[in-house]
């Protein structure tokens, strides 16, 4: 036994709000950003839903105190943890991280290693690669509202993953990272740094999840997404939280010239659940497809902030949300398309979609466009509605009860986003969390 | 209600005869009964005191002009939420079916081929399918993926529908014929007891019509009763009723053997209106 006082002090000093971490193994430079960051954090004013970028938030929700670092992962939680992640058959490489501490991680192929593809924690990359590191890790400031919560991120990332693809060398099967919450109250702060080189080809999937579903916790990621020139990365996430998780998700995406990038945010989990995604179109003939799905039940509350920003001529994006919505939960997005002066020939797209499967569901969705260019073709549009009477009566007329009907109904709806991915093993994975989903809500 | 009742057997009862021996007799018929039905829609009574026996392993045809209310008899038959039913009594082998829900009419065996098929966009023909057999299994019970597979290719070649259909979302996109031939291969894989199957003939080919007829008539059967609707005695010729029925403002107001629908082909319907309308005055 530990006498009570150390035990104390070590709870003091891991509140988050203590900060920033005093992780002395990272290199000085880095240490000396982490403060930079935590001064940030201490002088920035905490989210009002005055702002518009807060607009319909529930902030009360964003009260950190009780949250500190979790304590080392017992070997028996680990055992659980290991065995219980596992997701996709086929991965090119694995992470398991709990309560910010790397559990295991399943090495590329020789072949990959061969080519020159890294796949390793952040801490290491710090070192080995830092230039790179230096270039990219997050070098795009938090625009859409996060900027406090960047920060502190930045003051705490403790760990997360460097994936680096070099010029040519297409990944077939996805890249895998799972984050795990474990202790009660623990903060993470996952990160991912993913750079694809010139014609790379990626899929990297993240799974978020709760070792037990009732636990309170605080997710605080920063993810930068950079694929090259004529790259193609596809990005997914998995968000399973469990129901008394705050989390905040912060991405953001650059498309070199003929690049693509595809992301897709599955939303299940979480009490307050927010992710910003800025997705910029930085070289001609960029791509970048933004995909989401959720489903929310009970008092849960969603919240989705994106920003297709055109910076280069002949570039293309497409925003494709759907959200269902059960009892009390809400849904919020806000949504900007931007073309800037020189960007013409711009295709740019966004739609919402809510199905509100209950009366006191709520979704409000603000979608808008800001366009400088000529010659650019945009549509914007959030509808929400209810499931078509006719439509669940004739699943009834066949048999089906009205709670299959109604999850029938509701995966079809949000099949289309999902077959968005054209990657199946990925999508029969993601429907069925949605199934287990509506099976925990019976 | 209880759920997992889902017998073909009628509700029995003991009868005593001679000594101590006991053998047992239906208490009720086989039959769909609709007796004296009335429907109301946005307070406008659209079937009127309509009466209508289908007896289990027999061919029914209802025939009637445009806005007779044929369409309402059916939903309300399956239990469409939206028309209120006002008066009388349905029953199904005894059972009454207007205070069960939609789907435990279904599952009691009770189906509805749609004039206008719903869309339900993101929902393969397979898993839409596969989740109606699962419904009728008794609970806990998984349905065996490769019997199910096997089953409704069966049906499949049956209607002559290529089995790229089992991926295609059900209904949309769908071709008028190809959403009658769905609705005939829903009939198949569900094994009703009762199917009221409302004109789905209209607009099939001659040839979609034939193979459509073909299906029905392979169904058919002393177990399987049969309420066609249609405007059309072309089908009545694939498959051939064993009654006819003319249904005009909400009631019958003829009922005959299968000539009966040779004659409304040559004759229209304005002479069983007149009729009607005598019946009326009596
Ligand atoms: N949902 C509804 N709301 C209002 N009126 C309705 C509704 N459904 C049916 N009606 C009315 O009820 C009447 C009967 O309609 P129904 O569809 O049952 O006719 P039908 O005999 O099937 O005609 P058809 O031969 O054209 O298919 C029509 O006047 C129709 O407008
Ligand atoms: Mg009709």
């Amino acid at each position: 036994m530990k006498p009570a006082i150390l035990d104390q002090l070590m709870t003091e000093a891991q509140a988050i709000l203590s900060g920033p971490s005093r992780r002395s193994d990272f290199p000085k430079w880095f240490r000396d950003q982490q403060h930079g960051a935590w001064s940030k954090f201490q002088t920035m004013p905490m989210p009002n839903r005055k702002d518009q970028p807060w607009r319909f938030s529930n902030v009360d929700l964003l009260d950190l105190s009780q949250f500190k670092l979790g304590a080392p992962i017992t070997d028996n939680d680990r055992i659980e943890i290991l065995e219980r992640s596992r997701a996709l058959e086929q991965v090119a490489g694995r992470l398991v991280f709990a309560d910010d501490q790397l559990l295991q991680r399943d090495v590329l192929s020789e072949d990959l290693q061969r080519k020159g593809v890294v796949f390793q924690p952040l801490e290491r990359a710090m070192v080995e690669h830092t230039d790179l590191f230096r270039k990219y890790f997050m070098s795009e400031p938090a625009t859409l509202g996060s900027a406090k919560f960047a920060a502190l991120h930045h003051s705490w990332v403790s760990s997360g993953t460097f994936v680096f693809v070099p010029r040519g060398v297409e990944i077939e099967f996805p890249i895998e990272i799972f984050h795990w919450l474990s202790g009660e109250n623990s903060a993470v702060f996952p990160h991912l740094l993913l750079v694809a080189d010139e014609l790379a080809k990626v899929t990297v999937i993240e799974h978020f999840r709760s070792q037990d579903r009732q636990l309170p916790g605080f997710a605080c990621g920063v993810n930068d997404l950079i694929s090259g020139p004529g790259a193609k990365i596809t990005y997914v996430c998995a968000q399973n939280w469990g129901e008394n998780v705050i989390a905040l998700q912060i991405n953001s995406t650059k498309a070199d010239h003929d690049a693509a990038a595809k992301s897709l945010n599955l939303h299940l989990g979480g009490k307050y659940s927010r992710f910003e995604s800025l997705s910029r179109l930085i070289g001609e003939g960029a791509r970048s497809d933004l995909l989401a799905v959720s489903v929310s039940d009970g008092n849960q509350e969603f919240d989705a902030r994106t920003l297709q920003d055109h910076v280069s001529p002949h570039t293309a994006s497409d925003l494709l949300y759907k959200n269902a919505l059960k009892g009390r939960s809400r849904n919020t997005f806000g949504g900007l398309i931007r073309v800037e002066p020189h960007a013409h020939f711009t295709d740019a797209y966004q739609k919402v979609r809510n199905l509100l499967l209950d009366d006191d569901a709520e979704a409000n969705s603000m979608p808008g466009l800001e366009i400088l260019a000529d010659n650019v073709k945009c549509s914007h549009g959030a509808t929400s509605g209810q499931i078509d009477a006719d439509e669940m009566f004739y699943l009834r007329s066949r048999g089906i009860t009205p709670a299959i009907a109604q999850q029938l109904i509701v995966k079809g709806f949000l099949n289309e986003v999902i077959e968005r991915l054209e990657q199946p093993a990925i999508a029969d994975y993601l429907r069925g969390l949605i199934d287990e989903k509506f099976s925990r809500a019976k | 209600m209880d759920e997992n009742w889902r017998g073909n057997l009628p509700q029995i009862a003991a009868r005593k005869t001679g000594k101590s021996r006991y053998s047992f007799v239906p208490l009720f018929m086989n039959e769909l009964n609709i007796q004296n039905l009335r429907v109301e829609i946005a307070d406008r009574e659209i079937v009127r005191g309509l009466s209508l026996t289908v007896p289990c392993g027999e061919v029914h045809a209802i025939m009637g002009p445009n806005g007779s209310g044929k369409s309402t008899l059916a939903k309300v038959l399956a239990g469409h939420p939206d028309y209120h039913v006002t008066g009388g009594a349905v029953t199904m082998d005894g059972e009454n079916v207007l205070e069960l829900e939609p789907d435990e009419r279904a599952r009691h065996g009770l189906f509805l081929a749609f004039q206008y098929p719903s869309e339900v966009p993101g929902v393969t023909i397979a898993n839409f399918l596969r989740a109606a057999v699962q419904a009728r299994m008794p609970e806990g019970e998984e349905l065996e993926a490769t019997d199910y597979y096997a089953k409704l290719y069966e049906k499949m070649e049956l209607l002559g529908m290529d089995r790229s259909f089992t991926s295609r979302s059900v209904n949309e996109g769908f071709s008028g014929g190809e959403k009658k031939r769905t609705e005939i291969l829903q009939l198949a894989m569900l094994e009703p007891k009762y199917a009221v199957l409302d004109e789905t003939d209209s607009g099939l080919d001659i040839d979609a019509l034939k193979t459509v007829a073909h299906g029905v008539n392979s169904l058919r059967g002393p177990n399987l009763g049969i309420l066609l609707i249609t405007h059309y005695q072309r089908l009545l010729n694939y498959i051939v009723p064993d009654h006819v029925h003319v249904m005009v403002a909400g009631r019958i107001v003829r009922s005959g053997r299968k000539e009966l629908a040779l004659e409304l082909e040559e004759r229209g319907y304005d002479w069983t209106r007149e009729e009607a309308g005598e019946m009326a005055v009596r």
